[in-house]
């Protein structure tokens, strides 16, 4: 019973935070008042060519030396700065927010056809791997998650959410079901492009995360949108998929309706479910999830969780209620409620 | 030779209620062991030559009939116990190695038994499967592990990965193989007709292809073993798959041995052998010697089948399983089974059923590991064998890593064998392990292919249900969810090997 929110502009015209803010709080009956989160792309134009880790010190006395030696040696440190924050009386902080804008030494990743993301998925693995007190929470270019544990308008407060611009944004009111206390744990969770929401459960957890751990991934957290977003990261950006094709291993279709596809439909359909059996989520879920060029929604193939779709003008929405859309756009153009396994996908114009 | 033993304790004693028995002499007509036989007007028995295969009792009308194990007590003793010293009597008597049918008789703990099972509650929805989907429907064989596409000059890409071949199974419970000569041919077609219907398949073990079930090749698994026994190239047209069997888990390391008195004129021209001589097939393959002839020997058996079938490989679960599953994956095969140390067999030394070998969960489960770990999972499906009891074990196996299993002792008992153990006889009072004419004739191969087809139905309704509560609509996404069992009483040293939780964490 999470509730989950997404906005994208196609013509990158930027959205400051206070409508998503509005749109989440409406959705308080979804969450449990114990974590929520936002995440915003084009919100850091002054660095965009920089990768801008978003990372969470226990105590930055203790663990920025151990972060600061680790991007030392895998690039440059460009600038790094306390995220600013604004305390909230019923927000207790129990962690430092920081950020980095950082350069990754390419050639440190030889041989790899993105060596920049490869280092930077490496060096997210090894940090948040160790008990070293440190967990970077996101780690893309001209993107960054704010995240806390707290109702949706007092996380949005405490980071000044509105202060922020982006031309996509995602949200999330969480409903807590296990360590409440932990911030890392609402959602989005980002690995540099893709950042993820979730309203769900998945059945299929261990196998999933088994499966992107034999492709060198770690997942620390043990929440579902951690293994989505590598999931994706594995499938589009190394497996080479089409976002489209990425969804449907993700989410395929049954067998019964695969057998009922012209042949070369079926046979495209067989081979994402031979190669991805071990990718296919099960279980309850809505997930919305974007990268800088992309806005996309999907469910499981029962649709047992909602997902509704928004359109005006150039923007697209996906949220858990229309209600959240409608708090950010109350003319809006058009309301869609997809069939299960009817993904939906939002490009911005090139 | 005479011993000094004189005549062992009974094991087991049949006694007759006189007040109900009519003397109607069923029992006499279907011991085939001897037990009953008339004097005059009265039944005699003679329990010694019993086997505890219950034939008499499940044919006595008035229930008049009853077994007794062991109804003689040794004094007790927790080291020297009635078995190790009834061994030693039988050794010392004959000097030879003791053979002995079915599976491991040893007591050690069940691990399927203390793996728990999970179900949603509040913050997942079970799935209900009479009203949604829940898909059971199984591919074994190689699966890519990445796609290619190609671009089309109309900007549409097209799928350039060529599927290997695979097996589709409607069930992810096939029947495992055992011989046409260790079992009788209507065994073989009950199983092969239940094959059929269930949409599932079946091993005919070594023993070649029996005419009488052409009808039924494209759900067969012809195997091919060390002994070679059957196999020409009409034989291996005739599968749907080929398996290689490197080994077997009742008796790993040794070769098969079917007694001659069940080599008939029939078993005799299907598996291409002299009447009434002992098939031995040898512990090796005498063309592997190392893993690298292996490939050899699957790539000679694709050639002559114009990589059409998955070819298959079966291997005992010894300790270095994970290697020797890594070794094979690179073989070439499509799939690899592997047997646990439970595994059943017609007959084999009693020191190797019930010493040698590792239990099937933990075979899979390091096979899996392994596997993934050298990005191999996706070149073979792993198939589990060797003791798959009921439904909860097909559902285990596949959460700790395998894609289907083979039944084999079940599907047995689905016919009526009562697991006495004494296939190697040949006089099964059943009409399974057998290949006495009168006796075979008791097994009707409609009825028993229906009772097989009922176990398999049922266990797959069962599957549905489990995987249904826990949340799961597809197969695949219930391989190698380890997440999903939780490990009772299992010492942390297991725990850790089987990637497995503790109840309550």
């Amino acid at each position: 019973m999470c509730g989950i929110f997404g906005v994208m502009d196609k013509r990158r015209q930027m959205m400051d935070g206070s409508g998503i803010r509005e749109a989440l709080s409406i959705m308080n009956e979804r969450g449990s008042g114990e974590g929520a989160g936002y995440v915003a792309y084009g919100i850091y134009p002054d660095y965009r060519d920089c990768y801008a880790l978003h990372v969470f010190f226990d105590n930055p006395g203790a663990s920025k030396a151990v972060v600061d030696a680790t991007l030392e040696q895998w690039g440059t440190i460009e600038h790094d700065e306390a995220i600013p924050t604004c305390d909230q009386p019923n927000l207790k902080v129990n962690c430092t927010p920081w950020r980095y804008f950082f350069r990754p030494d390419a050639s440190l990743a030889p041989g790899s056809a993105s060596p920049e993301k490869d280092v930077v998925t490496n060096i997210v693995m090894q940090i948040n791997a160790g008990a070293n007190g440190a967990e970077i929470v996101s780690s893309g270019k001209n993107v960054g998650v704010f995240k806390a544990g707290g109702w949706p308008e007092e996380v949005a407060d405490f980071y000044r959410i509105q202060d922020y611009e982006g031309y996509i944004w995602l949200a999330h009111n969480r409903y807590a079901t296990s360590s409440p206390e932990l911030w890392e744990r609402p959602d989005p969770f980002n690995l540099h492009d893709w950042s993820v929401v979730e309203n769900g459960k998945i059945t299929t957890y261990g196998a999933n995360r088994r499966y992107v751990e034999s492709f060198g991934y770690n997942c620390s957290t043990g929440t579902d949108s951690e293994v989505i977003a590598y999931l994706i990261d594995l499938l589009a950006r190394k497996h080479g998929l089409d976002i489209n094709l990425a969804i449907r291993a993700l989410a395929p279709p049954y067998w019964d309706e695969i057998d009922r596809m012209p042949e070369a439909e079926q046979k495209l359909n067989r081979a994402l479910r031979f190669a991805y059996g071990s990718a296919t989520m099960n279980g309850p879920f809505t997930v919305v999830a974007a990268n800088p060029d992309t806005m996309i929604g999907f469910t499981d193939r029962g649709k047992l969780r909602p997902m509704v779709v928004g359109e005006c003008g150039d923007r697209l929405y996906i949220a858990s209620e229309e209600t959240a859309i409608r708090t950010m756009e109350p003319c809006v153009e058009s309301i869609t409620r997809p069939a299960a396994g009817e993904p939906v996908i939002g490009r911005v114009a090139q | 030779m005479n011993s000094n033993f004189g005549s062992m304790p009974l094991r087991y004693r049949i006694s007759i209620d006189r007040e109900q028995c009519m003397e109607c002499g069923r029992c006499v007509e279907n011991c085939p062991y001897g037990v009953f036989r008339w004097d005059g007007d009265r039944i005699l028995i003679n329990s010694r030559n019993c086997t505890a295969c219950h034939r008499c009792l499940t044919y006595c009308p008035r229930d008049a009939i009853m077994l007794q194990e062991h109804p003689c007590d040794y004094r007790s003793h927790p080291v020297w116990t009635r078995s190790v010293r009834e061994s030693i009597y039988n050794q010392a008597r004959t000097g030879k190695i003791i053979l002995a049918g079915m599976g491991s008789v040893s007591n050690l703990p069940i691990i399927f038994d203390h793996l728990m099972l999970d179900a949603c509650q509040v913050t997942t929805p079970p799935t209900d499967p009479l009203r949604e989907p829940v898909e059971l429907r199984t591919y074994l064989g190689k699966k890519p592990s990445k796609l290619d596409f190609t671009q089309k000059p109309n900007g549409d890409v097209e799928l350039s990965t060529e599927l290997a071949p695979n097996l589709m199974l409607e069930t992810p419970i096939m029947l495992g193989h055992m011989s046409y000569g260790a079992l009788s041919l209507n065994a073989h077609v009950a199983m092969a007709r239940a094959a059929k219907e269930t949409g599932t398949f079946m091993g005919t073990g070594e023993g070649g292809l029996h005419p009488g079930l052409y009808p039924y090749q494209d759900r067969m698994i012809v195997q091919v073993a060390s002994g070679r026994f059957g196999v020409n190239i009409d034989y291996l047209e005739r599968g749907a798959a080929i398996e290689l069997k490197l080994g077997q888990g009742a008796k790993p390391g040794i070769g098969g041995h079917l007694p001659g008195e069940k080599v008939s004129a029939d078993v005799s021209r299907t598996r291409m052998i002299p009447q009434g001589s002992d098939a031995i097939s040898p512990a090796p393959h005498h063309d592997i010697y190392g893993i690298e002839d292996l490939p050899q020997l699957v790539n000679s058996v694709k050639e002559a089948t114009e990589y059409k079938k998955p070819i298959f490989a079966k291997i005992a679960a010894v300790n270095n399983n994970a290697e020797n599953v890594a070794a094979v994956a690179r073989s070439g095969v499509d799939a690899i089974a592997i047997d646990g140390f439970r595994g059943g067999t017609g007959a084999a030394p009693r020191v190797f059923r019930d010493h040698v070998g590792i239990p099937i969960e933990v075979a899979i489960a390091t096979a899996d590991r392994e596997l993934r770990k050298q990005g191999l999972r996706n070149e073979v499906s792993l198939i589990a064998c060797g003791s798959i009891r009921e439904s909860t074990d097909v559902v285990k196996a596949i959460a700790l890593g395998a894609d289907a299993v083979y039944i084999a002792t079940a599907a047995l008992a689905a016919m009526g064998c009562r697991v006495c153990g004494n296939c190697y006889q040949g006089l099964c009072s059943w009409g399974i392990a057998t290949q006495r004419p009168d006796l075979v004739a008791r097994l009707d191969p409609d009825v028993a292919s229906k009772q097989v087809a009922n176990l398999i139905h049922a266990w797959t309704l069962e599957i549905t249900e489990l995987m249904g509560a826990a949340g799961i609509n597809s197969i695949e996404s219930l391989r190698g969810n380890r997440d999903r069992l939780r490990g009772y009483m299992l010492d942390e040293g297991l725990l850790e090997i089987l990637d497995v939780k503790s109840v309550g964490a």
